[in-house]
């Protein structure tokens, strides 16, 4: 007898968008400590590019290892936006009908969604121009190559707005997992909701803040490196023990 | 001595609007209505009709919050006007008949087609698969705690608030929404239905029933009767399988879990 084949992709459709989502998010909060080390001084945030070149497990710095990650981000990047644009207002009537909707209803939670949507399409074009070059250039990264990208290559613009779009869209996409998938739900869902809402606000205001204080130490660095924009950092150390002529 | 306050003159904006009548067009009329205690949109409504306009049309049947006849707009938020006390609200006032279902006359709107439609399509009724129906057959004993559990589903009436509030029916109004979605959990939670997991995800797992669901939540901010909708459309990863009749979470547990597996 032929059994009857039920649709599971609407459910693994689903599953993708959750599971994409989460990764990046929780992806970005580390992105963000790494990039943030600058603050603690260009050494710190040179040994974190080294860490990451592999140099500390092979005695030899592999930008390709950068350029992997960044290229697994990227395909997860694209899954996520390609199942996400399902939820998508999908013409001109229906983002009128959203849109007078939250007018009228002044729901906390729509507007937010609203928020999610606004800034994953930013994404789609902030988000992608990032990743390619880090993809591309994944030898440019450390205390001067960074900041020379931020400051003589112009990039200081779409940093602004990608961090904006970014940590907006992560802290509520994380908030909105949380509700969909009943975490940290307990005994009482209205109270931790609550609490799951204040929770991402602190989370976006300390990330925002993290993140634009590490934006203006990139700022400033390569501003006072802009005459000498190119030239690469390296650790006193290594120079006067004369690695490198 | 105390000097009593003057009652404040409530402002009413109601959008009027025939759709039965060509010549008619939607407009707002401002009505003037002095307050008193304890007075409710309700009562309000019911104030003009008798005093200032007869042609006014608004539904309603238990005056209690019971029946969900006379949900409405109330300043762009969907509730029921009989609990709505004017005191928590500001003297401008603006009143629309909700939207998405079909507009009788001003505020009164026929929901009862777009939820005849949602129980023929989601098959809200006890499925036992019995050929025959033994009448004379004992119902098979049931927890009192589970008892209460599909009882606290089953205090759903239908009054379209969760309906309005969805950000997702706007958009897309084949979504079955908050009161579709619990209509089906309390039906899985029921011993009696025999539908299988298979069957009742065929019935809500796709883009329409709960994978259509973005988590707005304003569903279970407005629902009148507070019912647990934010847990009921959850989707939780965990699977429960040896406890999953006690749960009140079962449903997609139980319904989407095996689907991922």
């Amino acid at each position: 007898m032929r059994t009857k084949q039920i649709d599971k992709s609407p459910a693994r459709l689903d599953f993708i968008q959750s599971a994409s989502g989460l990764i990046l998010a929780l992806f970005m909060w580390g992105h963000m400590f790494f990039v943030s080390t600058i603050l603690l001084g260009k050494d710190v945030m040179y040994q974190v590019t080294l860490f990451f070149e592999g140099y500390y497990f092979f005695a030899e710095s592999y930008p390709l290892i950068v350029t992997i990650i960044a290229g697994t981000v990227f395909v997860i990047f694209i899954l996520h936006a390609g199942v996400a644009m399902r939820k998508f207002p999908s013409s001109y009537k229906q983002y009128k009908i959203l849109k007078n909707h939250i007018e009228t209803f002044k729901h906390a939670d729509t507007k937010l969604w609203f928020w999610q949507i606004f800034t994953g399409f930013a994404m789609f074009f902030l988000g992608s121009v990032h990743l390619y070059i880090i993809m591309t250039n994944s030898t440019e990264i450390g205390p001067y190559a960074s900041a020379d990208r931020v400051v003589s290559e112009w990039m200081w613009p779409l940093y602004i707005l990608l961090l904006l779009a970014v940590e907006l869209h992560g802290s509520i996409g994380l908030y909105r997992l949380c509700l969909k998938w009943g975490w940290f739900e307990g005994k009482d869902a209205k109270t931790s909701r609550v609490k799951l809402r204040q929770a991402k606000y602190a989370i976006t205001i300390f990330f925002l803040t993290l993140g634009f204080l590490t934006l203006a130490a990139y700022i400033k660095i390569g501003l006072e490196h802009q005459d000498r924009a190119g030239e690469r950092y390296h650790i006193e150390k290594t120079v006067v023990q004369g690695v490198k002529s | 001595m105390s000097e009593e306050k003057a009652p404040r003159i409530l402002k009413i904006n109601i959008l009027r609007f025939d759709p039965n009548n060509p010549q008619d067009f939607p407009q707002i009329q401002t009505f003037e209505v002095e307050e008193a205690y304890g007075m409710t949109l309700y009562v309000v409504l019911n104030e003009i009709r008798e005093h200032q306009d007869n042609s006014l049309m608004f539904d309603f049947v238990c005056r209690a919050g019971i029946c969900g006849s006379c949900s409405m707009l109330v300043n762009g938020r969907p509730t029921l006007a009989c609990r709505t006390l004017t005191s928590k609200l500001d003297e401008n006032i603006t009143l629309a008949p909700l939207p998405l279902f079909k507009l009788i006359k001003d505020l009164s709107i026929y929901s009862g087609e777009w939820m005849h439609y949602l129980n023929e399509h989601l098959e809200t009724w006890i499925h036992d698969k019995e050929k025959e129906v033994n009448v004379d057959k004992l119902e098979e004993r049931m927890e009192p705690a589970l008892a209460d559990e599909i009882y606290e589903l089953d205090r759903c009436v239908e009054c379209g608030c969760c309906v309005a509030a969805c950000g997702t029916i706007q958009m897309k109004p084949s979504f079955v929404g908050a009161v579709g979605l619990n209509k089906v959990a309390r039906y899985h939670l029921d011993p009696r239905d025999k539908r299988t997991d298979e069957e009742y995800y065929e019935l809500i797992g796709d883009e329409n029933g709960v994978f259509g669901c973005m988590t707005l939540l304003g569903c279970e901010d407005v629902c009148p009767k507070d019912l647990p909708l934010q847990s009921k459309i959850s989707i939780f990863k965990k699977n429960d399988a040896k406890n999953r009749t006690q749960k009140l979470e079962i449903y997609i547990q139980t319904v989407i879990y095996p689907c991922y597996s």
